[in-house]
């Protein structure tokens, strides 16, 4: 049985304070990610039937690159923040919340930085 | 997790709904399907029918609610008082949305009229839901103006500018429609504070004659109370007086924006 007042319930822990910076980022990676996913799908359409020299030749191209990390460090950075939305709207157990909040940052990460790093090894070799 | 499934003991029984048939030599018959929860019987809820003759009945789905009451089944519990939608009692969700009874006319829904309490909240009887967490909720935004500056000795001046900014927002009457319509208060209404409530902080925030809007910014800014909108709009295509808390809750954001950029 639950005897705190409806004010207090309805204040709870009070105002974090935060969110606005969350929101503001959510929205500056997805105006980035226009132009450069518009890019990125235009190009991998462009190399249909492409051989793998001819790939690893379009890679090494240093603007070629730099937008590729770019567009993988956007979209993933994009991703983590609307993923942390879902979980926060959805798993209501503290525990499973922190957990999967955890476990979606670090998995964010990892495939970043992989990504970029293919992308780096390629056009560096 | 969200909770998407009823508890086993507030599903809806399929079988226990009971028919109450149109008098004979009724003209015009239309059917009202009405939610029915009673906590003293211990039963779950049921859907009762009841076969209205609307040639003898006023022309809002509130008329024919209070038909029933009169003269079908007084058990019929409901909210209402004004029965011209400024008082926002009898909020419900009648053929799926969430609305005013009494500014709803039955002519406007066609076929079986569809009536259940407002989605997602705590049934205290039938059609009535336990609106406390809400009424808490707009406690806890200080409804009120706030200045520190003496009090004038007339009246607190404000140009026809500054008093054009609350059109579009005095007009909400709580009803709580729009909060009970939004996925965001269905998963997360403990914390997050709905469009309804969220309309009302604006309200405030924008009014020139309110001296603590930095102090309501600082209270919203928060993950949940303010930023689980994720501007679905169930909150303006419901509102039965036709305003955008979703606008609101938006302008609201863009405020947050702004005095840190």
């Amino acid at each position: 049985m639950n005897l705190r007042s409806p004010l207090g319930q309805a204040r709870g822990l009070g105002s974090a304070k935060d969110g606005t910076h969350h929101f503001w980022v959510q929205r500056v990676s997805a105006v980035a990610l226009i132009p450069l996913s518009l890019w990125f799908v235009f190009s991998v359409a462009n190399l249909a039937g492409a051989d793998y020299e001819q790939v690893r030749w379009w890679v090494g191209y240093p603007a070629v690159a730099v937008t590729l990390v770019l567009f993988i460090a956007a979209a993933l950075y994009h991703s983590m923040l609307g993923v942390q939305v879902v979980i926060e709207d959805y798993v209501g157990n503290e525990a499973a919340k922190i957990t999967a909040l955890l476990l979606s940052k670090f998995l964010h990460l990892v495939v970043a930085v992989a990504s970029i790093f293919a992308v780096l090894k390629v056009a560096l070799a | 997790m969200a909770q998407f499934t009823l508890p086993r003991n507030s599903t809806v029984s399929k079988t226990a709904g009971r028919h109450y048939p149109a008098p004979a030599g009724a003209g015009k018959v239309q059917t009202f399907k009405v939610y029915r929860y009673d906590p003293d019987s211990g039963d779950n809820p049921r859907v009762d029918s009841y076969d209205i003759d609307m040639s003898a009945c006023g022309p809002m789905v509130l008329d024919a609610l209070i038909k029933i009451k009169n003269e079908i089944d007084p058990t019929l519990t409901f909210r209402r008082s004004c029965r011209e939608g400024i008082c926002g009692s009898c909020a419900m969700n009648i053929d799926g949305t969430n609305t005013l009874a009494c500014i709803k006319g039955c002519d406007e829904i066609k076929g079986e009229v569809k009536v259940y309490p407002l989605p997602h909240m705590p049934v205290v009887k039938d059609l009535v839901p336990d609106m406390t967490h809400f009424y808490a909720q707009l406690a806890s935004i200080e409804p009120w103006l706030k200045t520190d500056s003496p009090a004038p000795t007339r009246e607190r001046l404000q140009s026809e500018d500054d008093r054009a900014r609350l059109d579009g927002l005095y007009e909400c009457i709580l009803c709580a429609c729009c909060s009970t319509s939004c996925p965001s208060y269905w998963w997360n209404g403990d914390r997050y504070l709905g469009p309804a409530v969220l309309l009302q902080a604006y309200r405030w925030l924008v009014d020139s004659r309110d001296e603590a809007t930095g102090d309501r910014l600082d209270q919203l800014e928060d993950p949940f109370k303010l930023f689980r909108c994720h501007t679905i709009m169930n909150c303006a295509k419901t509102c039965p007086k036709g305003l955008n808390p979703a606008k609101a809750i938006a302008q609201t954001k863009m405020m947050l924006v702004e005095r840190r950029t």
